[in-house]
């Protein structure tokens, strides 16, 4: 029976939703309910049934469905309550949630909020895929989840668009269930995925990788994928002429990205930035009181270990609002990214923040031997060395309570070569 | 001498691996450790799935349960195709025991009730 009243509600119960909701129980927030609409808690780790996962958190290696159940478990032991089989359709400034689910709609008040609704695939659309679209253009996370969970092999000759670690997986899982992998092209000059990947599912299994490649166009016969060309692209990503080598394939999987699944908080009235996710300040909070977020909402992970780890920090802010202790009167200074910066998070940082700041970010493409520099006006006032930065890969540094203090108005971030 | 890539952690240290088995180009003892490992002793963990019947789901993922050699993952995967469960199945339960006499067990990694 859902409740009409909780301190906390958490929209989605994948590695985020679950961590933060064991975190703020544990913390001492006892009246939480999570909801989910799919019929089990795990999120798309359930279709992950690769390993790779839980190295930090779990110091083992796990797949996918085996690190979920940890924490599904542990949200079962600890008695917190959950709903599945409910989507929750809109939330309100006033943090008012409608669900709805077979017994009916619900609507339920809280006080406070945490969004963990994951994301969702890129697709042909978003990325203008050229020529025809018949069957077997697909994205491969759907590919993957028919695979792995429903048993059914999308097609027996693919060709994959997308090097991040989606597609790196499902080239090797295709491989493994006997499809013939032609190859992997990707527009950058450099893959996106985990170095693990690259050896464990392209190298183990000689399946060539076209780097400033993409499919310049899609062929198909009676609605079904007939073949595909690929062409080599230059620095601005325009197709050189005379590149093109066909493949013949009935698959074209679409690993081309993930974007964060925000249109509850769009709808609420929460700020987006460029990528979709929540504006945040320091402690994860979007523009209104009382609504946070963490995961793959607000921005792409590559491991869930660093998933959990934010969501449980996130329990941490939200147990401080719930006491009373949000300092509505902060002024937030900006944080600006700096070129080369794909994003920094969190966006803004108050003029009273509780604990030390850890900012997240990626760059745009790889760079060698780099200072992050943390800096307003002239005056440099954290400086990290960093000998690879890689965008596949986000990265952390923290500033203490003392440096964030030297800034007045813009907390500006760069990378600067070392010398 | 081999040059390999370092998996152990996503920091992917670019390794040099010289005839005398001396590494370099590793940030921390893992990559030494991953760089002998991957000259003398090339294994990997299988991760699949496999028929799963009285059930709403048609599949449950498996894995070996420690790494097999290389070479054996195309007769491992035959094995795991072979293989159907009925469930209720609950992670770690065998799904192939001792698959090949390689001295490794297939089993579940997911649990599923219904
Ligand atoms: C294919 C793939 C491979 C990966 N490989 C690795 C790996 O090898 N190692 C690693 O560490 N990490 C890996 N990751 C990353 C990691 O698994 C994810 O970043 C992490 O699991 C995301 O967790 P999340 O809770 O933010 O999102 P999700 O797991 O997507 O959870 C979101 C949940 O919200 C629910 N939801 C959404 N909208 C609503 C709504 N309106 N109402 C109710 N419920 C809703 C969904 O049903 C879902 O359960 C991989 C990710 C993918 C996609």
């Amino acid at each position: 029976m859902i409740k009409k009243h909780y301190d906390l509600v958490v929209i989605g119960g994948g590695s985020a939703g679950m961590a933060g909701a064991i975190e703020a129980h544990k913390l001492g927030i006892k009246n939480i309910l999570i909801i989910d609409r799919n019929d089990y808690l795990g999120g798309i780790l359930n279709q992950c049934v690769h390993n790779g996962f839980g190295l930090t958190e779990f110091k083992e290696e796990l797949t996918g469905p085996e690190f979920m159940t940890r924490l599904s478990d542990e949200v079962k032991a600890l008695n917190i309550e959950y709903v599945l089989n409910t989507t929750v359709t809109s939330i309100l400034p006033d943090k008012t949630i409608f669900a709805s689910n077979r017994d009916g709609y619900h609507i339920i008040k809280a006080k406070a909020i945490l969004v963990t609704t994951g994301c969702y695939e890129r697709n042909a659309g978003a990325i203008m895929l050229p020529g025809e679209r018949p069957s077997g253009v697909i994205t491969a996370g759907t590919a993957q989840l028919y695979l792995n969970v429903y048993g059914y092999l999308v097609g027996k000759r693919v060709f994959i668009l997308g090097s991040g670690d989606i597609g790196l997986i499902m080239a090797r899982r295709l491989t493994l269930e006997g499809a013939k992998v032609l190859g992997v092209a990707e527009i950058c000059p450099y893959s996106n995925g985990l170095n693990r990947n690259i050896v464990q599912c392209l190298k183990d299994y000689n399946i060539p990788l076209y780097l400033s490649h993409t499919v310049s166009d899609v062929k198909g016969s009676d609605g079904r994928l007939l073949g595909i060309t690929i062409s080599q692209v230059d620095e601005h990503n325009n197709i050189i002429p005379g590149t093109a080598k066909g493949f013949e394939c009935d698959t074209l999987l679409l690993p081309v990205g993930l974007v964060p699944n925000s249109p509850l908080l769009r709808d609420a009235g929460v700020e987006l930035s460029r990528n979709k996710g929540a504006i945040i300040n320091e402690r994860y909070e979007t523009n209104i009181c009382g609504i946070f977020t963490a995961g793959n909402v607000l921005h792409v992970h590559d491991l869930v270990d660093l998933v959990t780890k934010e969501s449980r920090l996130v329990a941490h802010y939200i147990n401080e609002y719930l006491k009373g202790n949000s300092i509505i009167d902060q002024i937030y200074r900006p944080v600006i990214a700096g070129d080369g910066l794909g994003y920094v998070l969190p966006h803004k940082v108050g003029t009273h923040p509780l604990n030390e700041v850890t900012f997240k970010f990626r760059v745009r493409r790889p760079v060698k031997d780099v200072n992050v520099i943390f800096y307003e006006d002239n005056q440099t006032i954290k400086s990290v060395f960093k000998p690879v930065l890689i965008p596949s890969e986000m990265t952390e540094i923290t500033l203490s309570l003392d440096e964030l203090k030297q800034f007045k108005q813009t907390i500006n971030v760069k990378l600067e070569a070392k010398q | 001498m081999r040059e390999l890539i370092c998996i152990t952690c996503p920091r992917g240290c670019h390794l040099v691996v010289d005839d005398n088995k001396n590494v370099t180009g590793n940030f921390c003892p893992r990559g030494v450790t991953y760089a002998i490992n991957e000259i003398t002793r090339l294994v990997r963990v299988v991760t699949s799935s496999v028929k799963l019947t009285n059930s709403v789901y048609p599949r449950v993922s498996v894995k070996t349960k420690d790494p097999i050699p290389k070479s054996k993952i195309g007769a491992v995967m035959e094995e795991i195709n072979r293989v159907s469960l009925k469930a209720p199945v609950k992670i770690g339960d065998i799904a192939i025991q001792n698959v090949l006499n390689l001295g490794v067990d297939v089993v579940v990694t997911k649990n599923i009730d219904k």
